[in-house]
């Protein structure tokens, strides 16, 4: 099975999934803390709308993990692009 | 109170399938949340009516910049300065809930600074607390800005809400004091009706009929639409303008930020596009980048030439800007009337119509005259 990288974890996917989706589906929930308070932030609106659930991949800040397609070997990592 | 007894209703009652309150307001957004704050304050049974919800309306799209920097000494000022006070009262009444700072204002001039210092002048005579600073403040106060920029006033008095939160959170405020909301309600035809207690204005709406002594019009920019369903007229039209929303970024921007001929766009009475550059950081670390005025009716269509516009405006000011992401563009329209000034008073053509449009969020600071 294809797989990408999240925080030395291979997280496994099929051919379509998007990267929240796969995550969602390897049980993590949590993809980054808030700027404000420091607590988790997960998927919310899953169409592309809200940017809660902001990753990067393969070092590009900014990704949004529910509308990105999953990449073979791509390396998915907390953004803190945005933390203060 | 210019209420008098045989007014006033004792209760918020209904009779048959009609309501009745003292006063009802047309219209949810921040001048309508601030009619009804300040309407249950003096003790007056109050109704908002709205044809969507609450922050639906201009008040959704705002920037919330409380300005007082952006207006030339007359009306609009004296106004400008007292509701930037009330709205620093009421923030500490209602709770820190709606993101409200006076963070300050700082206008820049690119070239000539003259007629940029010229302005400040007239304001400091006219009560604003402003200031030339030179290249070293600035440097200091926004060490971001493009380095060739070295004309600048500071205005410590300029603020800064979210504007939907604000909305939400003071009638919210109202609610708890007993005001009511009717969200989902067209207000049709607005009538005088008479009745022992005297004379009454009734509001017909699709969710049925209200009635009151006293009837707010607080419906923005189409305030005119309602002036019409009672009676009367008003002159105001819809002027679009674009915010571009960048990600959210650890803090770079420190103050309200602004391109001097922006004072002239305000003021213009062009229809045509005018741009100039406003970038500001928000609480939540997103900047929000503007400023375009156009009046093309409530044409919503996103011109994507406008918003090249504005981003290359932004970024000759703050050139870190060339490499952050958008989120998301969005529009809105402004109400605009032909002498610029807020419309504030008596309807005489409905005789207790009383128009309460304020040109700005900020306008509704103007607004507790109107309640009392
Ligand atoms: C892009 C942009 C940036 C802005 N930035 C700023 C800024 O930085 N500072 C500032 O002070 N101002 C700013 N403004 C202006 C400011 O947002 C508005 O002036 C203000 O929100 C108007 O508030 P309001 O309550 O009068 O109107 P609205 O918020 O429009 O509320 C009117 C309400 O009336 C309701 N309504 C209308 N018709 C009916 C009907 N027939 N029956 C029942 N209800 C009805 C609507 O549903 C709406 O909710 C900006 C505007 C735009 C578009
Ligand atoms: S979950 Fe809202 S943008 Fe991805």
């Amino acid at each position: 099975m294809k797989t990408f990288q999240f925080q030395n974890k291979s997280i496994p996917f099929n051919e379509g999934d998007s990267v929240g989706a796969a995550l969602l589906r390897a049980g993590i929930k949590s993809l980054r803390k808030s700027r404000i308070n420091g607590e988790p932030r997960a998927m919310m609106c899953g169409i592309g709308q809200c940017f809660d659930c902001v990753v990067t991949i393969d070092g590009k800040p900014l990704q949004r993990a529910c509308i990105t397609p999953a990449r073979d070997g791509a390396q998915v990592g907390i953004d803190e692009s945005s933390a203060s | 109170m210019v209420m008098t007894p045989a007014h006033s209703i004792t209760s918020l009652n209904s009779e048959g399938s009609q309501k009745s309150a003292d006063v009802i307001v047309i219209g949810a957004g921040i001048v309508g949340a601030m009619c009804a704050y300040f309407s249950i304050k003096a003790g007056l049974r109050t109704l908002v009516i709205d044809r969507s919800t609450v922050a639906s309306g201009t008040t959704g799209a705002g920037e919330g910049n409380i300005m007082v920097s952006d207006k030339s000494p007359g009306p609009e000022l004296e106004l400008a300065l007292i509701s930037r006070d009330l709205w620093f009262e009421v923030g500490n009444d209602v709770g820190d809930s709606f993101e409200l700072v006076a963070k300050g204002g700082i206008a820049i001039a690119r070239h000539d600074p003259t007629s940029l210092f010229d302005f400040a002048k007239s304001q400091r005579e006219a009560g604003v607390d402003c200031r030339v600073i030179d290249r070293s403040e600035l440097y200091e106060r926004e060490p971001f800005i493009n380095r060739s920029i070295e004309h600048a006033v500071y205005y410590p008095q300029d603020g800064q809400c979210q504007p939907m939160l604000a909305a939400a959170n003071i009638l919210r405020h109202a609610r708890t004091a007993g005001a009511q909301l009717i969200p989902h309600s067209d207000v049709l035809r607005i009538e005088k009706s008479k009745s022992s207690t005297g004379s009454l204005l009734k509001v017909h709406t699709t969710s049925g009929e209200y009635v009151a002594p006293y009837v707010i019009n607080a419906s923005g920019t189409w305030a005119g639409e309602i002036a019409e369903r009672a009676g009367s007229s008003l002159p105001i039209m819809p002027r679009k303008g674009f915010i571009l929303v960048t990600a959210p970024l650890p803090p770079k921007i420190f103050h309200k930020v602004y391109d001097s001929d922006y004072v002239d766009n305000v003021a213009s009475s062009e229809a045509d596009l005018q741009t100039s550059t406003v970038v500001e950081g928000t609480k939540s670390g997103t900047i929000l980048i503007g400023a375009s005025r156009q009046r093309v009716g409530y044409n919503k269509n996103i011109d994507v030439s406008v918003i090249k516009k504005l981003a290359q405006q932004a970024t000759s000011l703050y050139p870190f800007l060339a490499d952050t992401q958008l989120l998301r563009v969005y529009n809105g329209f402004r109400p605009y009337s032909p002498d610029h000034l807020p419309v504030i008073g008596e309807d005489f053509h409905v005789q207790v119509c009383i128009t309460a449009l304020a040109m700005k969020v900020q306008a509704s600071g103007y607004l507790q005259p109107v309640a009392n």
